[in-house]
Formats: structure tokens, C-alpha cells, sequence
């Protein structure tokens, strides 16, 4: 069974979110949150490594965390997937494991 | 019945708690009897550096107990090869960890095995448990 890896962490401040992208196998899932959220905006130099990580991976992001940050929906990359803490749990129930990136 | 546990350590050792709270863990783990491996990534591998000496710093030195894993039945310490390579590290400049085995008359055995970042990646894929430090 695939893998979740939640990441917490800002890309511009940690390199959670990188070594996390370099750990995937195919078919695993990231979930963005708390400051982790800062890596689902478009534009950002960050943003070409998770569109990279989109073609083999699931990419989500907590709608409440980027709400609190003031992303909106519409600046989300293409591809990443919002849920709600519902879906937190739903993804973790649906992977056989979850790995945090801290 | 054991369970794989995985115990991903990210941090270098002292600047923050995390490396000795990982340990720690560890340690109860495998009270356990769980079938425990850790991986050393990015700053993580700073933790199994030779020669660390905390005197003149004035804390706890706890680098020695990575050498009594194998005590506990803990042997198999995974390294990241791209993590070592990025800080100008190799094999030679971690503590020598080992382990005796106990189907092989005790010999020793190196209880660390340096692995590529795609390795690691299978080798996550593989747990029951994964734990981040």
C-alpha cells in the first residue's frame, strides 16, 4: 500500500518539502499543511518541483491552512487537490502508512 | 506480532532535541521487540559523526549510544548516500556501528548501510510505522 507524507513546513524555510518530493514512490500521496500550505502557490520558486511531483504523485493541500494564510483556491498549482479535515482522515485511512516531513 | 517500525531522523544532533528525543524512542521501541531500522537523511546523518567531543560545549555527549543499538537488537541503520555526499561526508567519517551475530559465532557486523535516495524510498514503503525526528 502507497505512502502519505505530510509536509509542515515552508519550502523557503525548511527543505522538509524537497526531501520529501525525493522520497516518493509512485502512487504515494502529499498533504500540505500548516506552513507546508506555502508550497501549493502557484508562481513561486518552489512550484516547479511539486508540478514535477504531480506526474507521479497525488498532491493535496488543508483548505483551512491556506484559508488562515490567505491563499485562495485560485492560487493553488494546477493539480493539487484541497480537502478539508475530513479528507485529512480519509487520506490517512486510504495509505498504509503516513510519513511527516517536519 | 512485530511490527516494521521506521525511524527517519532529519536533524543534526544538539541544536535542537530532536535526535536525542529520537534515540529515546528508539530505545523504548525495541524494548518492544518490534522490528526497528532507522534512516539518517539530510542533517540527519551529522548525528553519526566519529570524534564528537561535547566537553568544552558542557552537554551530554550521547553519540555513544548509537554504538549499543546492536545491544537492543537495533542493526539496521540505513544512511542516505546523497545526504552524506551533499555535506562532503563518506563512510569513513561516521562512528563505526556494529552488531553481533549471534548465528555466526557473534561476529561483528557493520550495523549501517549507506543507501541511495531511491533505495530509502522502497525502504519506507516497506513499514508498518513510520516515525519522523
Amino acid at each position: 500500500m502507497s505512502t502519505l507524507h505530510t509536509v509542515n513546513k515552508s519550502p523557503f524555510e525548511r527543505n522538509a518539502l524537497h526531501s520529501c518530493l525525493g522520497h516518493l514512490c509512485a502512487g504515494d500521496a502529499v498533504l500540505m499543511i500548516e506552513d507546508g500550505v506555502f508550497g501549493a502557490r502557484k508562481g513561486s520558486s518552489a512550484a516547479p518541483m511539486v508540478q514535477a511531483a504531480l506526474q507521479a504523485a497525488k498532491v493535496y493541500a488543508l483548505v483551512a491552512d491556506l484559508s488562515a494564510r490567505g491563499i485562495k483556491p485560485g492560487d493553488v498549482i494546477d493539480g493539487v487537490q484541497l480537502v478539508d479535515y475530513g479528507g485529512f482522515v480519509d487520506l490517512v485511512t486510504q495509505h498504509g502508512r503516513t510519513a511527516a516531513w517536519l | 506480532m512485530a511490527k516494521k517500525f521506521l525511524y527517519i531522523n532529519r536533524k543534526a544532533p544538539y541544536g535542537t532535541i530532536y535526535a536525542l528525543e529520537s534515540l529515546e524512542v528508539v530505545l523504548i521501541g525495541a524494548a518492544f521487540e518490534q522490528d526497528v531500522s532507522l534512516a539518517f537523511i539530510d542533517d540527519g546523518v551529522f548525528q553519526l559523526m566519529a570524534g564528537q567531543d561535547t566537553t568544552a560545549a558542557g552537554f551530554k555527549n550521547f553519540s555513544r549510544t548509537y554504538k549499543a543499538l546492536g545491544d537492543y537488537e537495533v542493526r539496521k541503520l540505513y544512511v542516505e548516500r546523497e545526504s552524506l555526499e551533499e555535506r562532503g561526508l563518506k563512510l569513513e567519517d561516521l562512528m563505526p556501528i556494529t552488531y553481533e551475530d549471534e548465528n555466526e559465532d557473534y561476529a561483528e557486523k557493520p550495523s549501517i548501510h549507506v543507501v541511495g535516495r531511491s533505495e530509502l524510498a522502497s525502504i519506507i514503503a516497506g513499514q508498518d510505522v513510520v516515525l519522523s525526528f
